[in-house]
């Protein structure tokens, strides 16, 4: 567990993705089987155990230290479970009840350089009598010293460690995290708080960090499952969409993985039914690229502002059918969408765009947004916000492969299913007819009239696909084109940066903008959003000199930058859309916005206003299908 | 005669009347005892100056050679007399040369304690307990969540790091006197041989230290290195600079800090820290409470810090116990000196 959670206590302040696999891969060599397995599945969110509730943890610090010195650290630390992790006292020194409840103070010098092999010795002696045979056998060998007098009290020189040795000498060595998630699993509501005690004395702070983490499952760590299967995969050298293939069939601790990727057993086989298939993703095109292509070689499609989806349906050994539905990274995300399962009644692995449906009518991104990340889906939420699969690739279907056909088979073959499921949930993603780029470029700019109609909305731009492309993982050139319907610009003013993280933590690149609103009281600037890309590697320098060279006030990471109508920088902001936001107080908020462009020749007082951006919203949020830009 | 009477605090700092001096003064006196050389602690200015050679040695360093008008140095457990008190020097474990003054007058002793810890230091006498009457403690860690561990652990964590990321530079934010040495120390110990690299504001108090026949191994300048060859080399500098534009001469810097504060991860993901490590050189809350147990004072005053946590700690045990009001001691983490391309010299 010591070891897992450093793990994951390095990562927590890890910015890079690169060092962070670095870091896991690392772990996954250094840690045995079973431990490095239930590590992967806690990194992946594949392990299942009833979680504890923040009040148990309250009550069992309560029970051990004086409310006011809990109340005083919690206020400075700010959260729960560190908190607790810092402050727990020391199993076995706490007897006597000397203490009146305060964390215990009683001296024991065995903190410092020279602890180690004072302690080792008797420590040893010690474990040959564990006091829980039953979890302590494995660890014993691989941790010869539990964090046992680390770290506490203190060490002043009248008295020797040995002295202070603890009375009772018999403390088990720290759990591994094995023995945390196969407790959990099979562990009764009324026993956890003992045994979460238990493992809190034996644990040190980064221990009792990481547990009380997993057990109230707020791990939140900023690794994603794919990420965490990556870094597993590099251990054996191979390609994560191998593992994700496979993952599906796989369950914790994942030996037979393990085995393969360190070269001692054959490839697991993946015996699920519905399993994923890595997912074929496009390009974005650039202008230039059009040189090349003839129009002929291509179909074109709506490009649906959704979520990626793959929904697999398939027979298992009795002959039931497994739906799963699995995001464009291979997430199983079926527990979100219960109400589409009933649709896919057909074996076949259907690629296409999740939407929300009302009326026929296909609804903003934002609104489908209130159905993504819930855990809880209640039948209000499916009600208002019913479901939809928008069909546009055919990978599978029955025990066939489909993958190798070109792409206009394979069309042919997903009209024919989607017209067998015969299911309101689930239609085609309809062609955009073209004969020359031209044309194709007048449909981007109004998918209203170019046949999209009411559904324009929900159009972020157009797919091109090869007529002859097979379906093939990854980003294969040339295959698959994105073209993405022009972003809305606004003119910004920067009002406060902050630095970065990483490679950046001496640019100030985190920029927050503002556009002018006015009332009675005069002019003045609304933040209203925050981008941290969209500029050059010069840009980021030209800005970082700005800041430096133009701040007001200082609160520690940010800087107050001057923004008044005559002085200051005015930022050219892309973004895709807007939705009204009660959080911000300029009332809307930015998706995806970036910094398009430095706009050193611009006066802040001739910035955008509040009032562009409220325009754009009705005109987004209007039936309209074109949003019209204010300039 | 009571001890407020003895010492008692006052806005230039602590004021001992019956001895005619002030502890640590934040403003010039005409006689100042100085418990180490930590700039918020020991400030030019005053008429005369006690105490130890190293501090004053540190004092000359930073402020040129008439920082006081006299100096008299006074070594660990030598007492003398001044005015109508005695006043003795104990070691304080904090950094090279501090010091905890204990004030006796009559029947009545008090120690002021300066900055300790209790935790051992290989570049410094390690701290003593001074038995007395009242006790003067520092609270920079004043509350149960901060306990430092070893420092040991941290420095193999650091090392680890160097081996997992060879092609990255480590940048250790450590404050200048006394962190940057111990850290330096505990590599050596660890068994790090390489050149260790140092920002040039820790030039010339880190010779200092060698000066003094502390050993820290080979060490250079990162004035005038090639960015490649930086990579998989750790560096020393001020904390304020490990965020500064002087780190773009590091190939993709590892940002590491060493303080008590890594404790809190709040407070290392704030300062945009990568790898904290917590290695301090105050004592953390189970250093303090065992070191007023065994002083077996029975008044205890509480100053620069989290006064209140402590304060209650001692009252739950029935000790006397008080805040005082001392302002001008910062936490030498935090109040860092600028540093950069412009001081680095």
């Amino acid at each position: 567990m010591n070891r897992f959670a450093e793990l994951l206590d390095r990562l927590a302040y890890e910015p890079g993705r690169n060092n962070k696999l670095r870091l896991i891969t690392n772990y996954f060599r250094a840690t045995e089987d079973p431990d490095r397995g239930y590590a992967l599945a806690a990194l992946t969110g594949a392990l299942s155990f009833k979680h504890a509730k923040p009040g148990l943890i309250r009550d069992l610090i309560a029970e051990r230290t004086d409310p006011v010195l809990f109340a005083l650290s919690y206020d400075y630390v700010g959260d729960l479970s560190e908190t607790v992790a810092l402050m727990w006292p020391k199993a076995s020194i706490n007897h006597e009840g000397s203490l009146r409840g305060s964390p215990s103070p009683q001296p024991s010098p065995t903190r410092g350089e020279e602890v180690a092999h004072k302690l080792q010795p008797s420590h040893r002696s010690a474990t040959g009598k564990p006091a829980n045979p039953s979890t302590a056998d494995a660890e014993l060998l691989s941790v010869p010293s539990p964090l046992v007098g680390k770290g506490q009290g203190e060490g002043y020189h009248e008295h020797t460690a040995r002295e202070q040795i603890r009375p009772d000498h018999n403390n088990p060595p720290p759990p591994t995290l094995t023995d945390v998630v196969t407790t959990l699993r099979t562990l009764g509501k009324t026993e956890l708080p003992k045994q979460l005690a238990r493992w809190l004395d034996e644990l040190d702070e980064t221990g009792r960090w990481a547990l009380l983490k997993l057990v109230t499952g707020a791990m939140r760590i900023g690794i994603s499952a794919r990420l965490a299967k990556t870094a597993a995969a590099a251990l054996g050298d191979k390609d994560a969409h191998d593992l994700e293939l496979m993952w599906p069939g796989l369950a914790p601790p994942y030996l037979d993985l393990f085995a393969w990727l360190e070269g001692r057993a054959d490839k697991p086989v993946n015996l699920d039914p519905a399993p994923f298939r890595p997912v074929m993703l496009a390009h974005a095109i650039e202008d230039t690229d059009f040189a090349d292509l003839d129009a002929t070689d291509y179909v074109a499609e709506w490009k649906w502002d959704g979520i990626r989806v793959q929904a697999v349906s398939g027979r298992d050994e009795h002959g039931n059918l497994q739906v799963r539905l699995y995001s464009r990274s291979g997430e199983d995300i079926t527990k979100s969408f219960p109400d589409l399962l009933p649709s896919l009644h057909l074996p076949g692995a259907i690629d296409g765009e999740l939407l929300v449906l009302r009326d026929g009518r296909v609804q903003t991104f934002n609104v489908l947004q209130q159905r993504l990340n819930r855990k809880v889906v209640s039948p209000k939420l499916l009600k208002d916000y019913p479901i939809h699969l928008r069909a546009y690739d055919l990978l599978g279907e029955g025990d066939g492969d489909l993958r190798e056909l070109p792409f206009t088979e394979r069309r042919e073959r997903l009209e024919a299913f989607v017209g067998k499921l015969n299911d309101p949930r689930i239609d085609l993603s309809p062609i955009v007819a073209f004969d020359h780029w031209e044309d194709l470029r007048a449909a981007r700019a109004d998918p209203a009239t170019a046949s999209a109609g009411e559904d324009a909305e929900a159009v972020e731009g157009v797919m091109l696909k090869r007529r002859d492309a097979p379906y093939l993982p990854g980003r294969p050139k040339g295959q698959w084109w994105k073209w993405k319907r022009d972003p809305h610009i606004i003119d910004a003013v920067l009002m406060y940066a902050q630095r970065g993280h990483g490679k950046r933590s001496s640019y100030y690149s985190d920029y927050t903008f503002g556009v002018w609103t006015g009332d009675d009281d005069g002019e003045q600037l609304v933040p209203v959003g925050k981008a941290y890309f969209g500029f050059t590697d010069e840009e980021l320098l030209q800005i970082d000199r700005f800041v430096r060279r133009n701040t007001t006030e200082k609160f520690g990471p940010v800087r107050h930058v001057v923004h008044e109508p005559e002085q200051g920088l005015v930022l050219e902001v892309a973004f895709e859309g807007l939705a009204r936001s009660p959080r911000h107080k300029s009332g809307v908020a930015m998706r995806f916005p970036r910094i398009n462009r430095l706009r050193w020749d611009k006066p802040p007082r001739e910035a955008d206003r509040l009032e562009t951006l409220e325009r754009m919203l009705k005109a987004d949020s209007a039936k309209q299908a074109v949003a019209v830009e204010s300039h | 005669m009571r001890a407020q009477d003895i010492l008692m605090p006052v806005a230039a700092g602590l004021c001992c009347r019956p001895g005619g001096f002030h502890i640590d003064p934040v403003r010039p006196v005409e006689r100042a005892v100085i418990t180490h050389g930590h700039s918020d602690h020991a400030r030019a200015g005053h008429g005369a100056v006690l105490a130890t050679q190293e501090t004053l040695d540190m004092m000359r360093l930073r402020y040129g050679d008439d920082f006081a008008r006299t100096t008299q140095a006074i070594a660990y457990g030598e007492e003398i007399r001044l005015g109508d008190v005695a006043v003795k020097f104990h070691p304080a474990g904090h950094v090279l040369g501090s010091a905890q003054v204990a004030v006796s007058c009559k029947d009545t002793c008090i120690v002021a304690s300066g900055d300790y810890k209790d935790a051992p230091d290989p570049t410094c006498a390690p701290f003593e307990v001074v038995p007395c009457d009242v006790f003067i403690t520092e609270a920079t860690f004043g509350l149960p969540v901060f306990r430092h561990g070893d420092a040991a652990e941290e420095v193999k964590k650091l090392l680890a790091s160097v081996a997992l990321f060879p092609e990255r530079a480590h940048l250790v934010g450590a404050y200048s006197l006394g962190k940057a040495q111990r850290v330096i120390a505990l590599l050596r110990a660890a068994g790090y041989d390489a050149p260790i690299y140092l920002h040039g504001a820790m030039e010339k108090i880190t010779h200092y230290y060698q000066s003094r026949g502390i050993g820290l191994g080979e060490l250079r300048l990162v004035k005038g290195m090639k960015k490649a060859d930086l990579a998989g080399t750790i560096t020393l500098a001020p904390p304020s600079a490990t965020s500064d534009i002087w780190t773009r001469r590091f190939p993709d810097p590892v940002t590491a800090f060493a303080s008590g504060w890594m404790r809190v991860r709040a407070r290392a993901r704030q300062r945009g820290v990568e790898l904290p490590l917590v290695i301090s050189d105050h004592a953390d809350w189970d250093g303090l409470t065992a070191t007023i147990d065994a002083t077996g004072a029975g008044e205890i005053w509480v100053t620069h810090g989290q006064e209140d946590a402590l304060v209650h700690w001692c009252t739950a045990r029935g000790l006397a116990a008080r805040p005082l009001d001392l302002v001008g001691y910062g936490d030498e983490d935090e109040a860092d000196a600028p540093a950069g391309e412009d001081v680095e010299a």
